[in-house]
């Protein structure tokens, strides 16, 4: 039979890790109400210019020289590397371009201008980009409907194929690490753009896994372990999977710090994102979903649907 | 016992693995830097190209490559540079009629191509180009289609010499009629109501007036907006063709915009003056000699014989988005003419405008919004360019009604040129309803290599780092989920480029570096089973069955769950969203193909003909000794 010690006893733990996830969840959901997220350009209206210097752009002279050209409220961060900025700024309600399109087009060539004549002749405009807040919006709005139908999916999906109190104990725990992850963006004021939002669905993906890779041992030692204890079950099953958590949770982990490091600025919200989401992803499967299994009274009876091993079971019974 | 794959089984696996590599080979072979050019409206011949090649040769500037073809002059260089002046010389020597655009041309071998094998098409944030976000203005489609339908009911009402006290439009979906009599109201109405089925009537009565509402009901408005978008897609395309990029992308996004990425443009002043080239056709009547001078608007003529002015009545009969073909013939008689078919409704109105007014003379407008660019002094003092959009109205035809008009008529009395130029005007020109840019983007070319060369050396190092872990942590099994992981990368790329041409963008990439660390999530899985199992005193071989065999559940659950999210994400997103999840899910097929069939297929080659088989190289030791218990 299987390995049934139990190295480390997760679930003595377990009421310290729900009061303290439960900490987490609330701190994180009250600093999305009352802080709420700094959503990059994607969600925001505004001019975004991209700009290359020949050397070291001096982001204090880059400053200045906006502010008194009129640019009060640009915002100039770098970008990729050293040489490369982002001037980022609101829509100029007063501009007489044409449309919006226009506005960040004749902007960016302003801009470009202004510098190479007072910073940097060799500056080069790598592009202008105008971004209706509309559309981020959209977005973010196809994104919240695909999460809850993703999660309505998954419940019914794990209802049939385990059993409803599991399929309730991953959805907790997938909500548990959305908004942790949320409230990490929230609380250190990250810029939340469309990568992040990606981020946020990847995480979803690479929580269910680990909780389900969890779920699948706890119901196989749930038929196959029968004298023991609920929660002695779900610790011996969780002590089972430690491995291959460890070893998936290193190797996914291993790859986001090289995205990170060596990925450049636009794949860097994602990176964060996704490693957050992968810590607490291993975190929640073990102290979220199997703690709300626990919680929910799951008996051995819960998972023996099937006749054929039901009667096995049966006929083996002292 | 034995572990063996059937043979099948074994060439499947080496089946899929040429075919991933042959399909996922073209990606190795190097775009060339090319100029495509093309002309607006005519064929390239031999002569363009020895004027370009003559242009070159004084710039001192050495293509690699011509070719004249169907579709422009394809010229390679051998890189950016040259591929930049290349484009000011050439522009230089042609005049403006001619598009020169920058591309990029394939260089994969010609049985490649033959079989299907090409690149992955690459997305504006990896090679640089324009993107637009168009919102059509469904509101003016509506107003023009209710507006349409005010002149008609006009028309019928006189035509029946039903008297009115007045009609309105009240708003876009929403026409009053006021009549003196509740006779005359139930006499208009039962004729009004065949002629509109896409209207809704309603009887209201107000202050001694006996009033008809007129509605456009929600099916037909959202009919409308559908055919709206088609439309002006459909227009886009054309013009897109226009400006001879290599990969344009012209696609519905929701309900009312349209996106269009414009791969390798670098231009997005030219870009937009030519997608914004609105135009839109009405059809009139001119004004009556004794027509009231606010009833009509006056228009110069240019004829053959000199221009002169016409007086057009301000009733739109016809409006543009009615015609459904247009084609330049001749007459029995051997004369040019300009053929116009409409759709059925467009055919019933003019039909019923014309048969009273035979002898009159009809005219067309044709409404452009254009853009120029003016010089204009700043603050400053300096000289700057200043687009200003203004709209052009032109009387293009002036033609007498000769007989009542049907779903099918001509225009008579032009020359060849001008029936030629009439017809490509209202085929390419007329957009169904005005657009407007509500985003836009140019991601530069160096910016876009960068995202691409990042991107690639995210996975690069990725790749390496778990192919070393993997190594260390499980040696020679492994080196068996080493190589299923290369042949994971290889296959999604095959897939890629060839089976679902998605276009890969930055999220997509790190939907694949994601796949990659995820990927080998199964092969841990087996691999602690068996090493699990060979603790619970298993000799090797069923050591070797039994992990894979209970990893197969755990592995088919958490990637069909996966799958599911990676599906809903497809159905409900757009653009990145999009992007990411195509990627997600083929990988989630692959890796779980390579990850369970193909190391299967790899160990049992390696250890499964071995009777003797004492001990697996499988990494750490187990904890009891692999033979300790049999």
């Amino acid at each position: 039979m299987s390995n049934t010690r139990i190295r480390i006893d997760f679930m003595r733990g377990r009421r310290v890790a729900a009061v303290l996830s439960m900490i987490a969840i609330l701190i994180a959901i009250g600093s999305l109400a009352l802080r709420g997220l700094e959503f990059g350009l994607d969600f925001t209206s505004g001019t975004s210019v991209r700009l290359n210097f020949s050397q070291t752009a001096p982001m204090d002279a880059v400053n200045s020289e906006l502010e008194q050209a009129g640019y009060e409220d640009a915002v100039v961060v770098n970008f990729g590397s050293d040489r490369d900025i982002r001037v980022l700024l609101p829509l100029d309600p007063d501009a007489e371009a044409a449309n919006e399109a226009e506005q960040a087009a004749l902007t960016g060539e302003a801009i470009a201008a202004l510098l190479r004549e007072r910073v940097d002749s060799g500056v080069i405009l790598l592009g202008s980009d105008y971004v209706s807040a509309k559309v981020g919006e959209e977005l973010a709005e196809q994104g919240g409907l695909g999460m809850l139908v993703a999660l309505g999916i998954i419940m019914l999906y794990i209802a049939v194929r385990f059993q409803f109190k599991f399929s309730v104990g991953a959805v907790v725990a997938l909500a548990h690490d959305l908004l942790f992850t949320l409230g990490i963006f929230s609380l250190t004021g990250m810029e939340f753009n469309l990568n992040t939002l990606a981020a946020l669905l990847a995480i979803i993906g690479y929580s269910l896994n680990d909780t389900i890779v969890v779920s699948d041992r706890i119901r196989e030692n749930f038929r196959t372990l029968r004298k023991t204890e609920p929660v002695a079950t779900v610790n011996v099953s969780l002590n089972q999977t430690l491995g291959r958590t460890m070893i998936t949770s290193f190797t996914t982990l291993l790859v986001l710090f090289s995205i990170l490091l060596m990925g450049g600025e636009s794949t860097q919200g994602f990176a964060i994102a996704l490693i957050i989401g992968v810590i607490v992803g291993t975190y929640s499967s073990i102290y979220v979903a199997s703690n709300v299994i626990i919680f929910m009274k799951v008996t051995r009876e819960d998972l023996l649907i099937p006749v054929k091993e039901g009667a096995e079971a049966d006929g083996a019974m002292p | 016992m034995l572990n063996r794959y059937p043979v099948w089984k074994n060439l499947l696996i080496l089946l899929a693995m040429v075919l991933g590599v042959l399909y996922s080979v073209p990606n190795l072979y190097p775009d060339d830097e090319a100029l495509q050019v093309t002309h607006e409206s005519q064929q390239l011949v031999q002569a363009d190209l020895d004027n370009i090649t003559t242009a070159l040769a004084a710039a001192q500037l050495a293509t690699i490559g011509q070719e004249l073809n169907d579709s422009g002059i394809l010229l390679r260089f051998e890189g950016v540079d040259e591929q930049l002046r290349a484009k000011t010389a050439v522009e230089d020597a042609l005049t403006d009629d001619y598009i020169v655009a920058l591309n990029l041309a394939p260089t994969t071998p010609g049985w490649m191509q033959a079989i299907g094998a090409g690149k992955m098409n690459l997305g504006l944030d990896l090679q640089g180009g324009v993107h637009f976000l168009m919102e059509v203005d469904m509101d003016a489609a509506v107003l023009g289609r209710m507006e349409d339908n005010l002149s008609n009911v006009r028309s019928i009402l006189r035509e029946l010499r039903i008297r009115t006290r007045g009609l309105t439009m009240v708003d876009s979906s929403h026409i009053e009629v006021r009549f003196a009599s509740a006779d005359d109201r139930s006499r208009a109405r039962s004729e009004l109501i065949d002629n509109f089925p896409e209207l809704q009537f309603q009887n209201r009565e107000t202050s001694g007036l006996f009033l008809l509402d007129l509605r456009m009901t929600e099916d037909t408005m959202l009919q409308i907006q559908r055919d709206t978008l088609q439309a002006n897609r459909t227009t886009l395309l054309n013009r897109v063709d226009a400006l001879g990029v290599a990969e344009p992308t012209v696609q519905q996004q929701g309900s009312n915009r349209i996106v269009v990425e414009l791969p390798g443009v670098q231009d997005p002043a030219q870009a937009i003056r030519i997608l914004q080239r609105i135009a839109t056709l009405e059809f009139h009547l001119e004004a009556g000699p004794g027509a009231p001078r606010s009833s009509f608007e006056t228009y110069d003529y240019v004829a053959p014989e000199g221009v002169f002015t016409v007086n057009v009545d301000n009733d739109v009969i016809l409006q543009g988005d009615r015609i459904s073909n247009v084609r330049p013939s001749l007459d029995q008689n051997g004369l040019p003419q300009v053929q116009i078919s409409l759709d059925a409704q467009g055919g019933n109105q003019i039909n019923r405008v014309t048969r009273d007014n035979v002898g009159r003379m009809m005219d067309i407008l044709l409404i452009e919004t254009r853009s120029r660019t003016n010089l204009v002094i700043d603050e400053n003092g300096e000289e700057v360019e200043e687009v200003e959009f203004y709209e052009d109205r032109r009387l293009i035809s002036h033609a007498r009604i000769n007989s009542a008009l049907g779903r099918q008529f001509v225009i008579t009395g032009l020359t060849q040129r001008e029936a030629m130029d009439l017809s490509l005007l209202i085929s390419s020109g007329s957009l169904a309803a005005p657009m407007t840019i509500v985003e836009q983007s140019v991601i530069g070319p160096t910016m876009g290599r960068e995202n691409l060369e990042q991107g690639i050396r995210g996975v690069q190092i990725a790749a390496v780092l778990v192919v070393l872990f993997m190594l260390l942590y499980y040696r020679v099994f492994g080196l068996a989920a080493n190589a299923a992981l290369i042949m994971n990368i290889v296959l999604i790329f095959a897939v890629l480029s060839s089976v679902l041409p998605a276009t890969l963008t930055l999220p997509g990439i790190v939907g694949i570096v994601l796949t990659v660390g995820m990927a080998v999530d199964a092969n841990v899985l087996i691999f602690t089973r068996i090493k699990e199992e060979l603790r619970n005193g298993l000799p090797p071989q069923q050591a070797i069955s039994a992990g894979y065999d209970r990893a197969f559940t755990t592995i088919l659950d958490a990637n069909l769950t996966t799958f599911l999210v990676a599906v809903v994400l497809f159905t409900i997103g757009t653009g990145p969203v999009k992007g990411f999840s195509v990627t997600l899910m083929i990988g989630i097929i692959t890796s779980m193909f390579t990850a369970i069939v193909g190391t299967r297929a790899l160990v049992n080659l390696i250890y499964g003909r071995r009777r003797d088989l004492r001990s697996l190289s499988i990494g750490v030791a187990p904890v009891k000794p692999a033979a300790g218990k049999n």
